[in-house]
């Protein structure tokens, strides 16, 4: 980054150093002290000192390597002061750490990026599974413990003592910061990435709240996948969740109509969908889907391509969809999915053959308190005519349904093959 | 750092003795702790029939009753002590273990370091 003296510009460039660097900051320290908080509170330290001299000096030219040095700096301080370091200090030999002189001004591009054994930490799945995604955030997308809670709709001291909980266990269980062995890739990546998608459709749909879409949310989702994909280029899945999220997100702006209520894909505007976005995901697809089996989030980007592809509903190509989710049932086999499949089916085969997969799905345990099969059945029910029905199931869904805006949806829907008058729940 | 395998047997038979795992099985794994060099501590407990449990009320009163809580489902068959860098090795171990098989369970506990 090149020197930027003026004041407004200073500040700028000091906000999006400290976005941007944090996570590689944090990852730094940690790898070098092994000690979570520690390396929290002097990457804090030395961002405090950036704050009183950069808009003083500038920034500098390597704000990354500067931040490092200082952060450094500020631990072996502390290090010293704290007797009960004393002994780690000298097993690390931050001593010698010290009397090193300051990285020369081109070690910036040479910095180790270490933010990938902090992914791995973050989401150990010995940690509680609502803690992985929170500390993620505060980790690696440099988020204070307000903004997570405010984020996950916790409140703030709740969400402060998860992350002490989960930062004491690491510590104090001795979660190691290192990336899998090749050996354990498998097992451990699917873990990162389902932490990363979980922030992601937490911040698509709230599943609770006034508000249908926490954007920010979604954002540093994909903020973070594209971090992740960075650091690990040939992992097809990591090409399949960022191109998924791509994919999804490129219709953010059509999915909310101008009252904040929720509009469905087949009635979306299509022009407002981000181009850009879907490109950029589109060409993530054949990464996602050759070079060896496909995986869960490189088939479901698949299927969102083809949404996102298609001009309407009409001529989206649902047999290939059909078939995508029948590749997805078979690698990760989930009743959630078989609704998918099911919806895809109707659109292909007509809803007479959708309802009765769905019909067949009634005793599944996980969709009896998921509103979007009632909803599905109810719209189902209500293009094959049969509206007593289909008011059964709106109601269903709606006493469901978790966020204003989809019940607002669902009113809208159910009014609409209810019969009118005072008495319209009596049945005809 | 040192870390405790608390191995459960899930599924018990008539005498009380874990259902699933074979002798070999148990010798070749406590072959294999001692070989890593890892090794800090380990029993097998006697068959649960054998168990007392000892409570002490607030007015001093000692109640002896006979066995670990009634109706339990899983019950603490043995433990290794193990000594390994972290709690990755810790649960790779407990992986291997014949216990954590079947019906059973291991639990990974940090051993309390009050030397620090």
């Amino acid at each position: 980054m090149a020197e930027q003296p003026t004041d407004a510009g200073t500040d700028r460039a000091v906000e999006s150093v400290f976005r941007e660097e944090h996570g590689r900051l944090l990852a730094s320290l940690v790898g070098r002290f092994g000690d979570l908080d520690l390396a929290e509170e002097v990457a804090s330290e030395a961002i405090e000192a950036a704050l009183v001299h950069w808009p003083v000096r500038g920034v500098p030219a390597k704000p990354g390597a500067w931040l490092l040095t200082t952060a450094r700096r500020k631990a072996v301080d502390r290090l010293r002061r704290d007797q009960a370091y004393a002994a780690r200090l000298a097993a690390l030999q931050v001593e010698a750490d010290r009397a090193a002189p300051a990285p020369p001004a081109d070690a910036d591009a040479d910095l180790p990026d270490e933010r990938l054994q902090l992914f791995f930490t973050c989401a150990h799945p010995a940690l509680p599974a609502e803690a992985r995604g929170a500390l993620t955030l505060r980790c690696l997308a440099g988020l204070t413990t307000p903004e997570v809670a405010r984020a996950f709709l916790v409140p703030p001291a709740a969400m402060a003592q998860r992350i002490v909980r989960a930062k004491k266990k690491i510590r104090e269980a001795r979660i190691p910061f290192r990336v899998p062995g090749a050996d354990e890739l498998p097992a451990r990546l699917p873990g990162v990435l389902q932490v990363l998608y979980s922030i992601f459709t937490e911040g698509y749909a709230a599943s609770a709240g006034p508000r249908l879409q926490r954007l920010d949310l979604a954002e540093e989702a994909l903020r973070l996948a594209r971090i992740l994909r960075r650091l690990l280029p040939a992992e097809r899945e990591v090409a399949g969740l960022l191109g998924l999220m791509l994919l999804v997100h490129a219709r953010r702006d059509a999915r909310t109509g101008p009252d904040g209520g929720l509009v469905l894909l087949e009635d979306q505007n299509r022009d407002r969908w981000d181009r850009t976005m879907i490109e950029e995901g589109l060409a993530l697809v054949p990464a996602a889907l050759t070079g060896g089996p496909p995986g869960p989030y490189g088939v479901q980007a698949a299927i969102a391509a083809l949404h996102d592809e298609a001009a309407d509903l009409a001529t989206t190509d649902w047999p290939q969809i059909v078939a995508l989710y029948g590749v997805l049932l078979a690698l990760a086999p989930s009743p959630v999915v078989a609704l998918n499949r099911a919806a895809a089916v109707a659109m292909r085969d007509g809803p007479e053959a959708g309802l009765a997969l769905l019909d067949s799905l009634a005793g599944e345990e996980r969709l009896r308190a998921h509103h979007p099969y009632p909803a599905a059945r109810a719209d189902l029910l209500q293009r094959l005519g049969r509206l007593p029905e289909a008011a059964a199931a709106y109601r269903e869904a709606l006493a469901l349904a978790g966020t204003e805006p989809e019940r607002a949806h669902l009113r809208h829907r159910l009014k609409a093959v209810e019969p009118s008058g005072p008495d319209a729940g009596a049945g005809t | 750092m040192k870390y405790m395998l608390l191995i459960n047997s899930g599924a018990i038979d008539a005498n009380g003795g874990a259902a699933e795992c074979g002798v070999e099985d148990w010798m070749a794994y406590d072959k294999a702790v001692q070989d890593a060099g890892i090794y800090v501590s380990g029993e097998s407990l006697a068959d649960l029939v054998t168990a007392t449990t000892v409570r002490v009320g607030a007015d001093g009163e000692r109640a002896v009753t006979d066995g670990p809580f009634a109706e339990t489902r899983e019950v603490l068959g043995g433990f290794y002590v193990i000594d390994v860098p972290d709690l990755d090795a810790a649960l790779d171990w407990a992986a291997r273990c014949p216990g954590a098989r079947g019906s059973g369970s291991v639990v990974v506990r940090p051993v309390a370091d009050f030397g620090a």
